[in-house]
């Protein structure tokens, strides 16, 4: 979960009155996460940097516009979200698939298969580096309007409202994703974190060459 | 409660949202079902590991090429 700043209320104040420096202390204390964020809708990093300039220059264009409703965090985010989103629109015209058109509603599908204990602490079989490695590739193998509404509600921890308003969806159709998005990872996670299972990554590639 | 209802609210479960008379019909279900028990285990565990992990840092120049990035702006703007 992101650390705010305790005098952040502070720092808006003098960044909109044009305080350069107050306004580069604001983003840089969030540049990790919201590059997290673009970074996981977008799906490269390419187009991610692209997303965080645009964001630094939107920031500085309309922050006069920041009343304060939010944090100011929820406010660069929802930047970032629509900037990303707007990328992979452009970049999926072809197949995109629009983030407010329903998705599979069969049931059946819900359904969890590989169900095996994971024991305690699973995370402990693999060194840090390669836990995140296998975390992110679970994450971007899922279709972008999964791994989205599970970014923003799980990994972020924004509310599911915040999270319907930000991405223009109703609050049952962030719920029905989520739960999809969180069972879909837990499926990709069971083959690595399955008890007395340790599938490294090393051992994983080379079973698929 | 049967194991597709449970599937069907496990997140709303998960997440403390759960109307507590289902709650209590879940977690009896739990009780005798080990396969729902795992999965409730394992989606819970996979929540955690997510919202755990720390987001990469930052590649240096892109630091340094946004920060060039804001103050020409900003001073463009004055």
């Amino acid at each position: 979960m992101v650390a705010h700043l305790d005098n952040e209320t502070e720092l808006v104040a003098e960044a909109q009155a044009g305080n350069v420096e107050c306004l580069l202390t604001l983003l840089n204390h969030y540049y990790t996460h919201l590059y997290r964020v673009a970074l996981n809708i977008t799906g490269n990093r390419e187009d991610a940097e692209d997303v965080l300039q645009e964001v630094s220059l939107k920031t500085c264009t309309h922050l006069g516009e920041f009343r304060g409703d939010s944090r100011f965090y929820t406010w660069l985010v929802r930047i970032t979200v629509n900037e990303a989103l707007m990328r992979l629109r452009v970049r999926h015209t072809a197949t995109w698939l629009s983030l407010d058109q329903p998705l599979e509603t069969d049931e059946r599908s819900l359904m969890p298969r590989e169900i095996e204990d994971w024991g305690d602490n699973p995370e402990q079989r693999y060194a840090k580096s390669e836990l995140q490695t296998i975390l992110d590739r679970a994450v971007e193998g899922l279709e972008p309007q999964f791994r989205t509404v599970f970014l923003l509600r799980d990994v972020e921890e924004f509310s599911m409202e915040e999270t319907a308003s930000m991405l223009g969806l109703s609050v049952s159709a962030v719920k029905s994703r989520l739960l999809r998005a969180r069972l879909k990872l837990r499926q990709r996670l069971n083959t690595h974190l399955k008890k007395g299972q340790y599938i490294g990554l090393q051992r994983s590639n080379s079973e698929a060459v | 409660m049967v194991c597709r209802e449970v599937i069907r609210k496990l997140s709303e479960y998960l997440d403390g949202n759960l109307d507590p008379a289902l709650a209590r019909e879940l977690a009896r279900h739990l009780e005798h079902c080990e396969d729902c028990r795992l999965v409730v285990d394992t989606t819970r565990k996979t929540i955690e590991l997510y919202c755990n992990a720390e987001p990469a840092p930052l590649p240096d120049e892109l630091r340094q090429r946004l920060n060039r990035a804001v103050a020409e702006k900003l001073r463009g703007n004055l």
